[in-house]
């Protein structure tokens, strides 16, 4: 029988029960678990986060965890990183003095401008910078909510997939293959965050 | 660019959401996880929900309110009243919740905002800032209420505003005593004081009438977000009324 496990990584932080409850609402069971062998064997995987980047590398490394991710990007396979998850795909982040991060997108994460009030925290408008199947259905500079102090800035700029003007113009969104990033919180982006992970689960499970 | 945020606030005691002037005369509002998901319908950018019995069997009865709302609700909700310990706070965050509002434990023992924002992060923690003008004219000053407004502790609201954000807040819920439940308008100048005093956002609170109120705050109070209670529980204005309103006036809005 063909796996079709969506599996939500457990590192010993994050919102994970808001990302759960937006999984089962779209009508699918996932598994949160902290094992990487079953992350490994999932159809689906998301990475959340909310916390600092030193603490997040720190458990994704402890748990083993790093390596399964580093894994399933070079296999190419759906992976869906939000927030700190997205910003741990970097090379490294600011965050803390500087913190060596996956790697797996060329980039740094920096600290939002000071001249800004930090958290950027609220709902803000994604410009859609590519077509890509995460987008179905969702209105260009659709409003999603946002809360953080540093901001992703990937070297290439052909993996960024949507970006949101603070002040300084973030990449929100980025894309590659399988992998798929935002800096804002689908599951706590109403019915837009709802439909871009059916359309994150539909590209991964090819179904519905 | 970043929209200022409409946020119901659920005042709850005994499982239900309240709603009562300068925090006494309660009338019932309603079935907390109803009018959660009707405000969520309703495009509401967040919910708010405090415990204002603050009582250990309210904190249990919140835990149980706030899975179930997550469960249905995809937007972020803040929960506050009686969190007194990191444990209280894991627990409501386990529980669904994305902030944790804290008002009184902060001012006795400030140091739980720092630990609050060590180990959830800055982004979780709300320091809730209830305040009475003593100032008036010249001078104006506030000092800040714990317990519910019942207890004045000498404190500079504005002074008080940026330590707690010097110990790692992420935001600040401003209420002001003297104008909440009295439906004449926030206190534009103690949240335009407090606004321009810190990096944070701020939640405009207390004294929502109408919708030119929401506006004010907004602009001359200088406030991130308003708060308001009573105009939406008793259906005086409809969330999407709220947001046509100010975003006609040219107030960036999620529609």
């Amino acid at each position: 029988m063909e796996n079709k496990a969506i599996v939500i990584i457990d590192y010993g932080a994050g919102n994970l029960r808001s990302v759960a409850n937006a999984i089962i609402k779209l009508g699918y069971q996932p598994k949160v678990t902290g094992r990487a062998e079953e992350v490994l064997e999932a159809a689906a995987v998301i990475l959340p986060g909310v916390g600092a980047a030193g603490d997040t590398m720190r458990n994704l490394t402890e748990s083993g965890m790093s390596r399964a991710i580093l894994q399933l990007v070079a296999e190419g396979r759906p992976l869906f990183a939000v927030c700190m998850g997205m910003q741990v795909l970097l090379s490294g982040s600011e965050e803390g003095g500087w913190h060596q991060c996956l790697g797996i997108v060329p980039g740094r994460v920096k600290r939002l401008p000071p001249t800004l009030k930090t958290p950027h925290m609220g709902w803000n408008q994604v410009k859609q910078r590519m077509a890509h199947p995460i987008f179905d259905g969702i209105p260009d500079e659709a409003n999603f909510y946002f809360v953080h102090s540093y901001y992703p800035e990937p070297d290439d700029p052909s993996v960024v997939a949507g970006t949101t003007d603070y002040g300084v113009s973030i990449c929100s969104a980025l894309a590659k293959g399988n992998l798929v990033a935002t800096q804002f919180h689908p599951e706590k982006s109403g019915e837009c965050g709802l439909k871009m992970y059916a359309n994150f689960l539909r590209m991964a499970l090819g179904e519905r | 660019m970043l929209t200022k945020r409409i946020i119901p606030c659920l005042d709850m005691t005994g499982g239900r959401v309240v709603k009562g002037t300068s925090f006494t005369n309660l009338r019932d509002a309603g079935d907390p996880v109803e009018l959660a998901a009707f405000y969520y319908r309703e495009s509401a950018d967040e919910l708010v929900f405090l415990d204002i019995g603050a009582t250990p069997e309210g904190r249990d009865t919140m835990v149980e309110i706030v899975e179930r709302v997550s469960e249905q609700v995809f937007i972020p909700l803040t929960v506050g009243g009686g969190l007194r310990s990191s444990a209280d706070m894991r627990h409501m965050l386990e529980a669904g919740a994305d902030k944790i509002a804290i008002n009184t434990a902060a001012v006795l023992h400030p140091g739980l905002v720092r630990e609050g924002a060590e180990r959830f992060g800055s982004q979780c923690i709300v320091v809730a800032i209830d305040a009475r003008q003593t100032g008036k004219g010249d001078q104006p000053a506030w000092e800040v209420l714990t317990h519910g407004g019942r207890k004045p502790t000498g404190i500079d609201a504005v002074e008080w505003a940026k330590q707690a954000v010097a110990l790692g807040c992420g935001e600040l819920l401003l209420t002001s005593w003297d104008a909440d439940g009295h439906r004449a308008g926030y206190d534009l100048e103690l949240t335009r004081r407090i606004s321009e005093a810190v990096t944070v956002p701020v939640i405009a609170s207390g004294g929502a009438g109408n919708l030119e109120h929401l506006y004010q705050a907004l602009m001359a109070g200088k406030a991130d977000a308003v708060l308001a209670a009573s105009i939406f529980h008793y259906r005086t204005y409809s969330i999407r009324e709220a947001k046509e309103y100010l975003a006609e006036r040219g107030i960036p809005i999620r529609k």
